[in-house]
């Protein structure tokens, strides 16, 4: 019983320490989850390590949430699982609450408002350049579908006004018929030439 | 009940979150911007540069901050709870998945679907922001005197560092935003 409350302890404080030094969200985090909890303390095992990230990344959700939940159910069950998600929150729940305090008492000063709007002149360049690294991705695959749909979400978002979220319904039930039909299609050809053998 | 639609808030935006990091931006504009108004756009893009400088998901940044803003240190809280749900919810149904069939083929399926769309949503979110930054508030207009160039210099001074460099964006915010101290103290 001792040992478990200070497995538990070591969960918490592990991803803790991690949450609270790394910048730049789910696709950093969780390389360095494997190297602290594969390679240092040896929790778990390089595949295990693999399928979480996939499930982690296949789910809706912040991807570090998603990874400390699963890292920790399969070290510790669902107890380990809470002890990650405390660890994981904590710290930018902490600093965000700081910082949210402090924005309403600054916000109003006249040089915090000039630095703030250089700010949103570099946010604005950092978005542009996701998007182009991200589209040009898409572009480059050739699929006249998915180049539809992405146009399709700016248009109906930016111009008409839809909801993000019926966008999002709406294509992942085309993605998900489309997957369906390329199976059916792939199980089809596979019969014909079973039957022509 | 204030703290009932934070948490409802959230809990959509995370559940339609597919993707990590920059898809969660369109949501939460979505969805505390347009549809709440909880915060304006202007306060928002402050967010992501927050978010960007500091620790943690954009989404448990963003639930933490408005929460904070709009109904104390328990408006916090039950954002954050909000925002943590769905991926509880998700990770066991689709590890519930991946353990009895062994892949996660239909949700590749269904995903592929979602990235392009992600993208266009995003591109959506951060056209909003740039006219925001350029022109104003009102968004696009041809009267000269709503154009703030600095704004619009920055913009395309930073966007060909981050093209050209690939820098942290960290930095390309930073120096965006002690630019325009300096220009403001010369211009």
């Amino acid at each position: 019983m001792k040992k478990d409350k200070r497995l538990y302890w070591k969960l918490f404080t592990s991803t803790f320490y991690l949450s609270a030094f790394t910048f730049g969200g789910g696709f950093v985090i969780v390389p360095l989850m494997k190297k602290k909890f594969v390679d240092n303390l040896k929790w778990i095992e390089d595949e295990e390590m693999l399928n979480l990230t996939a499930i982690a990344q296949s789910s809706p959700g912040a991807v570090a949430v998603n990874a400390s939940i699963l890292l920790g159910y399969k070290i510790a069950g669902i107890l380990g699982s809470l002890c990650c998600i405390l660890g994981t929150i904590l710290p930018p729940f902490l600093i965000l609450s700081v910082i949210s305090i402090f924005y309403s008492a600054f916000k109003d000063n006249s040089t915090i408002q000039i630095l703030l709007k250089g700010f949103q002149s570099g946010v604005a360049a950092v978005i542009a350049d996701v998007v182009i690294q991200m589209g040009g991705d898409i572009i480059k695959h050739k699929s006249i579908m998915s180049i539809l749909i992405m146009a399709f979400s700016f248009i109906a978002t930016y111009f008409l006004n839809i909801n993000v979220i019926y966008v999002l319904l709406a294509s992942a039930v085309v993605g998900g018929l489309t997957f369906l039909y390329n199976i059916r299609c792939s199980t089809k050809k596979g019969n014909e030439s079973e039957a022509q053998i | 009940m204030i703290y009932l639609q934070l948490f409802w808030s959230f809990f959509r935006i995370e559940f339609f979150t597919f993707g990590g990091g920059y898809a969660a931006i369109p949501l939460i504009k979505n969805v505390i911007v347009d549809e709440n108004q909880w915060i304006t756009l202007s306060d928002f893009t402050d967010l992501i540069t927050i978010s960007e400088m500091t620790p943690g998901p954009i989404a448990v940044n963003s639930a933490t901050f408005v929460g904070m803003q709009i109904a104390g240190p328990l408006g916090a809280i039950v954002s954050t709870i909000g925002c943590v749900l769905p991926s509880i919810l998700f990770v066991s149904i689709l590890s519930y998945i991946f353990l009895k069939f062994g892949n996660l083929s239909i949700i590749q399926g269904i995903l592929s679907g979602l990235r392009p769309a992600v993208v266009g949503l995003i591109a959506q979110a951060g056209f909003a922001i740039l006219v925001m930054t350029v022109w104003g508030s009102d968004g696009i207009t041809f009267n000269a005197s709503s154009l703030n160039i600095w704004a619009l210099i920055l913009f395309l001074a930073c966007f060909i560092v981050m093209r050209k460099f690939k820098p942290n964006p960290i930095y390309v915010m930073a120096g965006s935003g002690v630019l325009s101290l300096i220009i403001h103290q010369f211009a």
